[in-house]
């Protein structure tokens, strides 16, 4: 019915937090992005540059202190204009699901999975009846690839990859059409890596409408199920671009989105040097100046707004020294 | 040596993790261990590094056999194993600063000489730089956290260590900048390493040999016990 427009769409997005004594942390900065139907957007980056934050400014989950500008449009609804109720009766779970980055802390601890899941079911969808409920339990399960005989189990009885499947399970069993996935394969082995990102991206291709934001810091999941990539630094999107060419050839733009590349076992293995910024003292140009061989003069000065951010970005054919 | 020999571990009140298990790490050697969640690995891990009381099985640390586990165990086969676990949160004190994190093993052994200094040169190491060291686990980030956790790990200068899928929760950048402190530290002591974790990848590229889980358990044993 939407045609082609996009599930979300994020513009100008920003969070700030107010700390005691008049300091702001500007965990995501001016952030533009959308996510269309069928597709999966991989938001990647190093912990604790605003991936986290800007998932939760999508679910009206910022703490008190934050202060958010831009829009995030889902249909025609602003996530970050909306009240509480709004978010509460129509937004999580059934517009948005969420699969969390600590399914440890997103289950209850003091109830089996099954009648989590249960619950679950029975407030976002019109199953009714126990017998129904207990058919339609399985079988969110088993979407999931949750064992079934671990459903009577406590979220402490389970290994994390297992819990991680249960806290999926949840997330899908809305049927929301933009599923949101903080961090899903922290934690897990590969096998499970490939399966969990497998079974979110069926459950993208499964319905025209429905797309998918799969935050991570693990490209080998980003690069197995991704349709574009944006690379987060310091709160900001510093690149936007195609899966295929980011991880193949001519290869990611960013200097900083080389470097992670390049710190992936499977290929340098070398780290990027030094630590990024303080999200609450951004230096006024270009945040990865410090870390960056390619930085000059001209990266006091932050660059212009663009699908790379950068003043030096690498040139769409590879240069013969950057082949190392 | 870090030999492990018939080793069959759990936790109370459950059947047993894994049976007859045996594994060896020859000094110096980094050897990589990798199995999918909830295997029984880091309960393997645990055992080589005195953290857990194996129910059957044996165990010798460079050549003389281990009798007793955590507290109970002379403190110089303890502090011969540096540890470094899956998650930072839940293996630093909240209420301790990062100096005092990476300096609480110099204190809990008494040795408090250049205590301040021993401290600065392992952090920098690992790449705190700057007011990081003043502060608490809770205004860090993971990555920044776990290069404490490792300093920590370092800073009795262990023979042995042990790294409990390490980097599982890390960005690239911060995996590969931590495996190069571990390596540093191993080329200039010679120390032995049992990588733990299922990075297959990963652990080819970081380590001298990698074991699969799978190659150590004899098929007997994989039955369920009941």
């Amino acid at each position: 019915m939407t045609g082609r427009a996009p599930v979300l769409s994020v513009r100008g997005l920003s969070v700030r937090f107010l700390m005691p004594g008049g300091r702001r942390v500007a965990a995501v900065t001016d952030a533009h992005f959308d996510v269309a139907p069928g597709e999966c957007l991989a938001l990647v980056g190093e912990s604790g540059c605003g991936k986290s934050v800007l998932a939760s400014a999508l679910l009206g989950l910022l703490p008190g202190n934050a202060r958010t500008a831009g829009e995030a449009l889902l249909g025609p609804l602003d996530l970050l204009a909306a009240d509480e109720r709004t978010l509460a009766r129509t937004v999580r779970g059934r517009l948005v699901g969420l699969v969390p980055q600590s399914p440890a802390a997103h289950l209850t601890p003091v109830r089996t999975i099954r009648s989590q899941l249960a619950e679950t079911l029975a407030a976002l969808t019109p199953v009714r009846g126990r017998s129904a409920l207990r058919a339609a339990t399985r079988a969110a399960a088993e979407r999931a690839a949750f064992p079934a005989d671990h459903l009577d189990r406590h979220p402490h009885q389970l290994s994390g990859g297992l819990a991680q499947r249960a806290a999926t399970a949840l997330a899908l069993a809305g049927d929301a059409p933009l599923l949101l996935a903080d961090e899903p394969t922290t934690g897990l082995d590969r096998d499970l890596v490939d399966r969990t990102v497998d079974e979110l991206r069926r459950h993208v291709d499964a319905d025209e409408g429905r797309a998918l934001l799969m935050i991570t810091h693990d490209l080998a999941a980003a690069e197995r199920i991704a349709d574009r990539v944006a690379v987060m630094y310091a709160g900001r999107i510093v690149e936007l671009a195609d899966a295929t060419a980011f991880f193949g050839t001519p290869g990611p733009r960013h200097p900083y989105s080389r470097g992670l590349l390049q710190a992936l076992p499977d290929r340098a293995f070398t780290p990027i040097p030094g630590l990024p910024p303080e999200l609450g003292d951004l230096p006024a140009g270009c945040a990865f100046a410090a870390r960056c061989a390619r930085a000059d003069d001209a990266c006091a000065e932050l660059p212009p707004a663009g699908p790379v951010l950068c003043h030096h970005p690498h040139t769409a054919v590879p240069e013969a020294a950057d082949r190392a | 040596m870090l030999d492990l020999r018939a080793v069959t571990a759990g936790y109370p009140g459950h059947p047993p993790v894994f049976r007859d298990v045996s594994l060896t790490v020859a000094p110096g050697e980094s050897a990589g261990l990798l199995g999918p969640s909830g295997c029984g690995k880091s309960t393997l891990a645990r055992v080589a590094a005195l953290l857990h009381r194996p129910d059957a099985g044996t165990l010798h640390l460079d050549g003389e056999r281990i009798r007793h586990w955590r507290h109970r165990a002379p403190r110089a086969q303890r502090t011969a194993f540096g540890v470094v676990f899956q998650q930072p949160r839940l293996s630093a004190d909240p209420r301790l600063t990062l100096a005092d994190l990476v300096a609480e093993p110099l204190r809990a052994t008494g040795d408090r000489e250049h205590l301040g200094e021993r401290v600065a040169a392992l952090a920098a190491r690992v790449g705190l730089t700057g007011d990081l060291l003043s502060r608490r686990p809770h205004e860090v980030s993971d990555g920044q956290l776990q290069r404490a956790c490792l300093a920590r790990a370092l800073v009795l200068r262990p023979r042995w260590l042990v790294c409990d899928e390490m980097t599982a929760m890390l960005d690239a950048s911060t995996t590969a900048a931590l495996v190069g402190v571990v390596e540093e530290y191993r080329a200039e002591t010679g120390a032995g390493l049992l990588a733990v974790g299922h990075d297959r990848v990963l652990l080819d590229r970081w380590c001298d040999r990698t074991v699969e889980w799978s190659s150590l358990i004899t098929p007997a044993a994989q039955a369920p016990a009941r």
